[in-house]
């Protein structure tokens, strides 16, 4: 969690898995209480809108939805990747980050980004692939992100981005808040109904046609 | 207290608007049911992305029905339980999260005691104490109500839930999904004469369940039988039948034990309508009273949802903002009202 207001930041920060929804709402009222607002005085939104685990996602989505529709105000979905990548920017002093999430099921969420005159931006586009699959960089990218504590050595192979000591793969708060101020800044922020996530795994199940399930009628 | 009602526990994300002074203000729903047909049955992460995809349009939608903002909603209230812990979670953290930023109390919702509270929001209702059958894809319980949150469970389905049993049975007759009501539309083409089959757990004493016999005997028929959509349909009758019989003696016989006159049946399976005109012959014989909610209101909705938190509300109860779901959540823990200590209900 992050919060912006009068120009200072504030942030919590926690790693607890499948905590989220505990901790959502209690975090938010410490940023809260310390900046002295309350909820419908906030004046955006902005939530790493995915890719990452579905449910978490999910919860972030959810939360950024609810609070934009009660508040009345502008939901700014961030991407995660770029929210890992500009962390790594912000702590590293990277130019170009190359990122990738272990998405499971051998697979990684990549996405490459750079920095330019309008903040941070995306080279290509974001996908979910097999590591083999990614993009070819080369070696003035760094890489971040969990997918090369798993796939290193084939991301590596294929991007030729540089394996770089760094703190943490996750994303942080601030990175998203960041990106989103910007969104906000720009006026690209959405209505509460329009803030979706984004899986980029999007064939989760089979049909019964997939399957050959033979039908009667 | 005008209460938003979220459902989100399955395949259908129901909203609704809840006065506890003039009633049912508003209420909208969207089925999923098109989305998880090709699938035969529903994909627990593609209800949830849908849930995330429709509920902040159908809050809107609903407030615009019931001509109200959404700052003037004065509490909200959530499925917490039972149910699919993905989509559950999206209903949740909507509801607790929209009611923390309005600054109102929020409450996490038992998705079956909704369930056995929906014929309240008709206008002829059962007072307390009264029988409810439960019957869905997920539950056949025979319970005795004394009051909100003062739930005596006298029956339980052993195996399948009915509603269950209509599914599993309907798919392997080659019906699709949802399997339900397609059986009973092929039942109303057949005749239930043609395969009689055996009202399980009847001949003994108790109000347990069992569908899963029953369920392999009608496949074990249609496997054995010519296959065209005649003996479907006459399997289909035969197995109806059985189902509703079998339900029907076990109400009686729960009715006759606890001594009392009023029967309420609730959740999907209510909504089979030889089940309900067979439960008003067996309270009629027995003289006493049925109430099932109109046949929206058996299925999964958000109207019940808000009536069910509105009632708990009102005796002061909420759920502070730490968000918790239990998609396994015995309506036997369910307890009368508890008053929330503290401001921690409020934010």
């Amino acid at each position: 969690m992050a919060l912006l207001s009068n120009g200072k930041t504030a942030s919590g920060y926690t790693v607890e898995p499948r905590m989220h929804a505990r901790k959502l709402l209690p975090m938010l009222d410490e940023l809260l209480a310390e900046a002295g607002l309350l909820p419908t005085q906030i004046d955006g939104v902005a939530f790493a809108r995915g890719p990452g685990a579905f449910t978490g996602v999910r919860i972030a989505t959810a939360a950024a939805q609810a609070i934009a529709l009660a508040a009345d105000i502008p939901v700014m979905p961030v991407s995660t990747l770029a929210a890992i990548a500009a962390r790594a920017m912000r702590e590293g002093g990277h130019e170009k980050v190359a990122v990738a999430i272990d998405a499971r099921m051998n697979e990684v969420y990549w996405g490459a980004y750079q920095q330019s005159a309008e903040g941070i931006q995306l080279l290509g586009e974001e996908r979910v692939c097999p590591a083999e699959q990614v993009a070819t960089l080369d070696s003035s990218w760094v890489a971040a992100g969990t997918g090369w504590a798993t796939y290193g050595e084939q991301l590596q192979a294929v991007s030729g981005a540089q394996l770089v000591e760094l703190t943490d793969p996750f994303p942080h708060a601030l990175d998203v808040l960041a990106i989103g101020t910007l969104m906000y800044a720009n006026g690209n922020g959405v209505s509460a109904e329009h803030a979706a996530p984004v899986y980029l795994r999007n064939n989760v199940a089979k049909t019964e046609a997939e399957r050959g399930v033979a039908r009667a009628r | 207290m005008k209460v938003l009602g979220i459902e989100t526990s399955c395949d259908e994300t129901g909203l609704a608007l809840y006065d506890t002074e003039q009633g049912l203000l508003a209420h909208v729903l969207h089925s999923q049911v098109a989305t998880h047909e090709s699938y035969g049955g529903v994909v627990p992460e593609i209800a949830s992305r849908d849930h995330i995809r429709k509920w902040v349009g159908l809050t809107r939608e609903c407030a615009a029905r019931a001509d109200m903002k959404i700052k003037h909603i004065d509490a909200v209230a959530y499925t917490a339980g039972p149910g699919l812990a993905g989509a559950l979670f999206s209903g949740a953290v909507a509801g607790r999260t929209l009611a923390w930023t309005l600054g109102i109390p929020a409450i996490g919702v038992h998705h079956m005691e909704a369930h056995l509270l929906a014929p309240m929001l008709e206008p002829e209702s059962p007072d307390f104490p009264f029988i409810c059958l439960l019957v869905s894809g997920g539950h056949t319980q025979l319970v005795r109500v004394d009051g909100l949150g003062q739930y005596l469970l006298l029956g339980d389905t052993l195996d399948d839930a009915a509603g269950e049993a209509f599914d599993k049975t309907a798919k392997m007759l080659g019906l699709g999904y949802p399997g339900g009501p397609r059986l009973a539309k092929a039942a109303e083409s057949g005749d239930a004469q043609k395969f009689v089959f055996a009202r399980p757990m009847t001949n003994r004493p108790g109000l347990d369940f069992s569908f899963s016999g029953l369920k392999t005997a009608a496949i074990t028929a249609f496997n054995s039988a010519h296959r065209d959509s005649a003996v479907i349909n006459d399997i289909a009758a035969g197995f109806q039948a059985s189902v509703v019989e079998t339900l029907c003696i076990k109400c009686r016989r729960a009715l006759q034990q606890e001594n009392l006159r009023n029967l309420v049946v609730a959740g999907g399976v209510a909504s089979n309508t030889r089940l309900r005109a067979a439960l008003q012959q067996t309270v009629d014989d027995v003289d006493g009273e049925l109430f099932c909610p109109r046949l929206e209101f058996c299925t999964d909705n958000g109207a019940m949802i808000a009536l069910a938190g509105a009632l708990r509300l009102q005796a002061g109860e909420s759920s502070n903002t730490e968000i918790v779901i239990r998609p396994r959540w015995p309506l036997s823990e369910m307890q009368p009202p508890q008053r929330a200590s503290g401001a921690s209900g409020m934010r």
